[in-house]
């Protein structure tokens, strides 16, 4: 795996406010990455500095072999961006924006214009941009994203305004242009939108890197109890079944459900004793959420000094 | 050079389709065509120059005009586009800072040299369709004029590309461009003038006056086109003057060269040390 975006101890700071600070990672070709924070938390500042709209006060970056501090931009023929609120010439046409763009990529524009049945603006592509609604503004944004296969695309919050038909085809070019080997950074202001697409994710809060990488792995760093409930038969009100084991958590919820926070080398010995005594009548496993898993992250950053 | 041309492209068609193009020529051609025919009223049929005549009326003109109609054009270049939201994609493209600046300079100047030449020329047109006879000198003076306007065009639109450069958002480049517009086109001669008239010739050189006049590109227009073609200047009443300043036309449109160059680079100075 070869990397295409590097990122060393980059600090970004506007006066005295800190918008990245000390952020440090690698991102590798066919890579679908998450970039996950609140708002303010240094996502769009980390995308800015790699296409050098700004400078970093210290550290370096590299994408495709530039350094975009010093104004190389040689690489950014490959490289697709989506800005959050993107907006275009509002005199132009949907079809004319296309072009201009792609001709500024040096790519072939009849190419560029199928992107736009694509991602289905071809009814209105003669129509002035002036004219889109919110969420035909995100269209135009990701077709011209997509112009020349890009090796790497970086995206600013990009399923905003997008109805959730168009989401799934969204999620669907992504995650094959990643499987193509093209490098995808996207971010988000909520890990629950992405769902288990990413195979990483980067948490960022108040322009710090919190966590690095696979959901499965963070899960494992986090530690979440997982919550199992069962349904028993001819329990008392408030009694606990005696089979469990002592160590782990428990309360009743209601009737006859009774919730256990079990930590994930428990789990197995908590279904075990549940199903081994028979008065089981039915059993929920839920696995920590992505939401509780975030949350857990940006919890552990405000306990560190 | 491709990145520069597409930019260029992409401006003059904006510039269609917001009517700025409409605009600039029908005010140009409505201007200039009033000034030929009324213009030539006082002359009457002896004025054998009518060409001349024109000449003289359409520079005073293009002095208030062109600065104006530059200056709206370009102020907005940067600025608006970065409030907009149209620059942040733009510059994630491979194109340099300075390609897109150049790329939106020769659109907007190709906009003004459109009307420019169309406005004024329609207005030399119409001269010759109603018979007046125009000689070769006439003609080149002319054809002078409208070629200096066009530089004067590109000196403001350079200035305005300068201001939206500097400044943090677009009323500010608003206010500053007709700020700039009254210093250079009306409170800077009558500066001069008061100055002249206080000091009596007494310690303003000739040379000193020439500067000053250098150090104002509608002065250097006025000058180009008033005293430098023998035939214009006995009708502007510049005769004595063309006789006495030692500004030759080279120097008057070098003058005018580097009115455009100089703030052009600062611009594109400015906008590569700028962060979105």
């Amino acid at each position: 795996m070869t990397g295409t975006v590097h990122v060393a101890d980059v600090s970004k700071k506007y006066g005295s406010v800190k918008a990245v600070s000390g952020a440090s990672f690698e991102l590798g070709q066919g890579e679908l990455v998450a970039l996950i924070g609140h708002n303010g938390a240094g996502k769009t500042t980390l995308m800015k500095l790699m296409l050098g709209l700004i400078r970093p006060t210290s550290g370096s970056i590299e994408v495709l072999g530039d350094n975009p501090a010093a104004g190389e931009f040689a690489g950014r023929r490959q490289l697709g961006y989506l800005p959050e609120n993107v907006s275009f010439d509002a005199a132009l046409t949907g079809r004319e924006t296309q072009a201009f763009y792609a001709r500024l990529k040096r790519e072939p524009v009849a190419k560029a214009l199928e992107l736009l049945d694509a991602v289905g603006l071809g009814a209105a592509a003669t129509r002035r941009v002036g004219t889109y609604s919110k969420g035909m503004r995100q269209r135009l944004g990701l077709a011209q994203a997509l112009i020349g296969k890009p090796r790497v695309l970086l995206l600013d919050e990009p399923t905003t305004g997008l109805d959730p038909e168009l989401r799934q085809t969204f999620y669907e070019i992504i995650t094959r242009l990643a499987a193509e080997g093209a490098t995808v950074l996207l971010s988000s202001h909520a890990l629950t939108e992405l769902g288990e697409r990413a195979e990483r994710v980067i948490i960022m809060n108040r322009g710090i890197k919190v966590a690095d990488g696979s959901i499965e792995r963070l899960r494992n760093i986090a530690r979440l109890p997982t919550r199992i409930r069962l349904k028993v038969a001819g329990l008392a009100p408030g009694e606990v079944p005696s089979w469990l084991p002592t160590n782990a958590p428990c309360r009743r919820l209601n009737g006859h459900v009774v919730e256990i926070d079990a930590a994930p080398e428990q789990k197995i010995e908590v279904l075990r004793c549940a199903t081994a005594a028979g008065t089981l009548e039915d059993l929920d496993v839920v696995p920590p959420s992505l939401d509780e898993l975030y949350a857990h992250f940006l919890r552990q950053v405000e306990r560190m000094p | 050079m491709n990145a520069i041309l597409t930019v260029t492209r992409k401006e003059i068609r904006q510039a269609i389709r917001n009517r700025w193009v409409l605009a600039a020529t029908l005010l140009l051609a409505a201007l200039a065509l009033s000034l030929t025919f009324l213009g030539s009223a006082p002359t009457g049929t002896v004025g054998v120059r009518a060409l001349d005549v024109v000449i003289v009326s359409l520079s005073s003109l293009t002095i208030f005009l062109i600065p104006l109609i530059a200056l709206l054009i370009s102020h907005d270049a940067i600025v608006g586009d970065m409030e907009r939201g149209t620059m942040l994609l733009l510059l994630s493209y491979p194109v340099a800072r300075w390609q897109v600046l150049l790329g939106k300079f020769t659109g907007h100047l190709a906009v003004l040299a459109f009307a420019t030449c169309l406005g004024y020329g329609l207005a030399a047109a119409a001269l010759s369709a109603t018979g007046s006879r125009i000689d070769h000198d006439s003609l080149m003076a002319f054809a002078a004029m409208v070629g200096s306007s066009v530089l004067l065009g590109a000196v403001f639109v350079a200035i305005g590309y300068l201001v939206s450069a500097l400044v943090r958002d677009r009323g500010t480049a608003a206010g500053i461009s007709i700020g700039l517009w009254l210093l250079l086109v009306l409170i800077y001669d009558m500066a001069l003038l008061g100055l002249l008239a206080l000091d009596q010739g007494r310690n303003i050189s000739a040379a000193a006056l020439n500067a000053m006049l250098l150090f104002n590109p509608t002065d250097a227009y006025r000058l180009f086109n008033l005293t430098g073609f023998a035939n214009v200047s006995t009708f502007a009443g510049m005769a004595g003057l063309a006789q006495s300043t030692s500004l030759s036309v080279q120097v008057l449109l070098a003058a005018l060269t580097l009115w455009t160059l100089i703030p052009l680079g600062l611009a594109a100075l400015a906008f590569s040390r700028r962060e979105l």
